[in-house]
């Protein structure tokens, strides 16, 4: 296998360097801060020859996801690239992408929702878009970025699947903040990412097939149902994916990942580039005989609820950090999903519920320290001061 | 394929073709939405994708299992039928370009909406697709209201029309706006074929889809389509009562090519717009108990103004 | 429509219907009040009535008016009135007259 190279980029240049190797027959695409950068990059691919993607600048981010939505349904591999307000203004269309079953790949670069207006990082924008239909992968930094990127494809055309895709990284913090990069040769990630077979395509004009008809009573259920299957099949899909990425770059995934986590009485779960802080906190604590240990949450459509209660249930307690609420209901989302599973494990934690990092405000060791310490006082004397809390929020 | 033999516009010849829109969907009796989709197929010489914009036409020819499309078709919402229809041009485009289909593979792609999806909710979409210069037609199917969910007044609404969010009422008498004037919001695109038609002149309006085809680059056909429930009208006359529409020169029949309009079809007499206004009970209450003058003139004053102005753009070559 | 329907197992994904114009097979010729009737000797085999049905149910084979398909006519009249004047071929009989005979059933 050709050797690859390592680059110093940003996470918005990393995902667009995984779309060039992807090379997608088509990217139809609306500019919005901060995923702006990963068409704009794409773009001058496509200027340069680099990619044979026809490039579709559409005049709104509704229209992007439905030309993606015409495109996949034509028969070829398509990709697209938004944030926050464009997410939301795709919406009705995500739903589209996910019931037609079509395996769009979109770079979702999480950003705070109006009003009142923030362009920094948060998972207000994703989160809000967990129950459309998409499978969601959380990318801690770059490297995971554009790893998820060409893991994405072999998840959403998996026949057990035909879902779309979102990979997910923090806006800013990830998108416009350079790492080191390992990026693959361009064929071996070409060879990874293989080339696509369509289902019932459009444009096999002596097939013809009606996409997105009416379904009434009689049949909306059933086609409900199978999405629930493609949903269930993407477990398997994505460690399978994970599995030859492994072999290929040494670079292990799963649905999550764990640290110091086995032994660990107090435990930390949370999403994208907060891990890393947390990670830090950990060694510290545990230099100080704490026995804290974290999970950083991959996957969270399809939700790996038995996977997280098999690894969570021997805490005594379990912090879940939010980026995003659910206003009025009594916690921010992650935390409903992570109680939720671990409510018929055998053995189980008290879990609270921390709302963090909102608009791009950015989490510090020290305030990681504090929330550990925290959970730690909780875990000895039993009393929980707040189930639901803000951290970092002026009284 | 490319085909090397045109059909002629004849409806002999046509009918040899094989039909492309399937018996069985659920358009009211007299719809002429299906007339329309019929004849722009039947003109198509080329395999046609087509997508299509949540409206009457798409919910009554795909309902589960029963798709009346015998060809490629998608719906994917209200607002999109260009937004889609351009994406899958795209794909083409693309998979012809890297040799993934046949170097000699001609197709074309069609958006049909109707006049919400299009003069309306999916303005946007539709200009921006005409923007990027795709090579696709959108048809709009334009009956004048949001029938579908149950004759809500739109922006193709005429003048006086009483509908169920314009109703004539003791104080108001129906709809107060004109139309927008779509065809000539799409022609400021300039783009490379631009005409309105109406299907009761189905050579007429063949030749422009075969024109629209033929374009290289977006076109765009704005088609006027009856709807008995919402125009109040008898569903056998549906093909008859689109004769005065254009008679009166209230629907011109034009095409702009290249930017130069020509009117394709000029009435030996223009008949008094009332001839049309009163076949329609939507338009009852401008004419009982007794006429409303008011409205009446201003209607036919409207239509003089835009039939002139549409001479004079033809007489001076623009 | 009587048949089966399928399961969730057996469907295509994302509700596609694969294989074009499956509403032939769905009757709406049951809508029908009045039924279009052609008096053969009258036909001049001008096509108006085909190129302006709604539910392409008006039959014609090798330029010849064959009829109409029962099954998915709904009796809107379209044909009778844009029929010639001069020639007015078809007349629109109320379907009680038939005693449901001819109400053909459309093929699979």
């Amino acid at each position: 296998m050709p050797k690859g190279k390592v680059a110093g980029l940003t996470g918005n240049e990393a995902m667009a360097e995984a779309m060039r190797q992807i090379a997608p027959d088509v990217v139809a695409a609306y500019p919005i801060t901060p995923s702006t950068q990963v068409v704009e990059n794409f773009s001058q691919f496509v200027a340069d020859g680099k990619v044979p993607t026809n490039f579709v600048t559409t005049e709104s981010e509704h229209s992007a996801m439905s030309a993606c939505i015409g495109a996949a349904a034509a028969g070829g591999r398509v990709m697209t690239a938004t944030s926050s307000a464009g997410l939301a203004l795709m919406w009705e269309m995500l739903y589209v992408a996910s019931g037609l079953r079509l395996p769009i790949v979109m770079a979702t670069v999480n950003r705070a929702l109006s009003a009142p207006l923030n362009i920094h990082g948060d998972h207000s924008d994703s989160m809000g878009a967990r129950d459309s239909g998409w499978i969601q992968l959380y990318g801690e930094n770059a490297q995971e970025a554009y790893d998820n990127a060409l893991m994405a494809f072999g998840i959403a055309e998996d026949p057990a699947v035909r879902l779309p895709v979102m990979c997910c990284y923090d806006g800013f913090t990830i998108s416009h903040a350079i790492e080191r990069v390992e990026l693959l040769a361009d064929d071996a990630a070409k060879k990874f990412v293989g080339a696509y077979k369509p289902l019932l395509p459009m444009l096999d004009i002596k097939h013809p097939v009606t996409y997105g008809a009416v379904d009434l009573q009689d049949y909306y259920t059933e086609h409900k149902r199978q999405q629930v299957e493609g949903m269930a099949g993407a477990r398997g899909a994505i460690l399978r994916e994970a599995e030859r990425y492994a072999k290929l770059t040494g670079r292990s995934y799963g649905h999550f990942a764990t640290h110091r986590l086995e032994d660990a009485e107090v435990g930390v779960l949370s999403l994208s580039s907060s891990a890393g802080t947390m990670r830090e906190v950990i060694d510290e604590l545990r230099e100080q005989g704490i026995r804290a240990g974290g999970l950083k949450l991959r996957v969270f459509r399809p939700f790996p609820a038995a996977e997280l209660a098999a690894a969570l249930g021997h805490l005594k307690v379990l912090a879940v950090l939010d980026r995003a609420d659910s206003f009025g209901a009594f916690g921010g989302p992650v935390f409903h999903e992570v109680r939720s599973a671990l409510y018929d494990a055998p053995q189980r934690p008290r879990v609270v519920n921390y709302i963090y990092g909102l608009g791009g405000r950015d989490l510090s060791l020290e305030e990681g320290r504090q929330l550990l310490r925290r959970v730690k006082t909780i875990a000895d004397t039993g009393k929980v001061d707040s189930q639901y809390d803000y951290l970092q929020v002026r009284a | 394929m490319t085909t090397a033999t045109t059909t002629p516009l004849s409806l002999k010849e046509l009918s040899k073709k094989p039909e492309q829109l399937a018996g069985g969907h659920r358009l009211c009796a007299g719809c002429m939405h299906s007339v329309i989709v019929r004849q722009v197929l039947m003109a198509a010489e080329q395999p046609v994708l087509a997508s299509c914009a949540t409206g009457c036409l798409e919910v009554a020819t795909s309902i589960h299992p029963y798709s009346a499309w015998r060809i490629p078709w998608i719906h994917s919402a209200f607002e999109n039928a260009a937004a889609t229809a351009s994406g899958m041009e795209a794909m083409f485009v693309s998979l012809k370009k890297q040799g993934k289909l046949p170097a000699d593979a001609d197709y074309r792609f069609i958006a049909f909406g109707g006049d919400g999806g299009t003069y309306d909710i999916g303005l946007q979409s539709l200009s921006g697709a005409l923007e990027r210069g795709h090579r696709m037609l959108y048809v709009c199917c334009d009956n004048g209201a949001y029938m579908n969910t149950g004759i809500q007044r739109s922006s193709a609404t005429p003048l006086g029309a009483s509908t169920t969010t314009s109703p004539a009422g003791k104080v108001l008498p129906g709809k107060l706006q004109w139309r927008k004037d779509l065809a000539r919001i799409v022609a400021a695109h300039n783009i490379p074929y631009v005409a309105q038609a109406s299907p009761h002149n189905w050579l007429d309006l063949m030749k422009k889809v075969r024109k629209a085809l033929a374009a290289d680059g977006p076109s765009f056909i704005n088609v006027l389509s009856t709807c008995h429930r919402g125009w109040r009208s008898k569903p056998s006359q549906a093909v008859a009562i689109l004769r005065p529409a254009v008679d009166s020169c209230y629907w011109p029949l034009f095409e702009i090519e290249d930017g130069k309009l020509t009117i394709t079809y000029k009435p030996k007499a223009k008949v008094p717009v009332t001839e049309w206004l009163k076949l329609q009970g939507r338009f009852a209450h401008l004419f009982k108990p007794a006429p409303n003058e008011a409205m009446l003139t201003a209607f036919q004053e409207r239509v003089d103004f835009e039939w002139e102005r549409l001479l004079r753009q033809e007489s001076c070559g623009l | 429509m009587a048949e089966k329907k399928k399961g969730w197992k057996e469907l295509p994904l994302g509700g596609a219907i694969p294989g074009g114009g499956t509403s032939h097979a769905y009757v709406t010729g049951g809508w029908r009040t009045f039924r279009p009737v052609l008096d053969r000797k009258k036909c001049t085999n001008c096509m108006i009535c085909w190129v302006f049905c709604p539910d392409s149910s008006v039959i014609f084979k090798d330029g010849k008016h064959q009829g109409f398909d029962l099954a998915h006519c709904k009796g809107c009249g379209i044909c009778a009135e844009e029929c010639p004047k001069k020639i007015q071929a078809i007349t629109m009989v109320e379907e009680t007259e038939f005693k449901n005979e001819g109400v053909c059933h459309a093929e699979g």
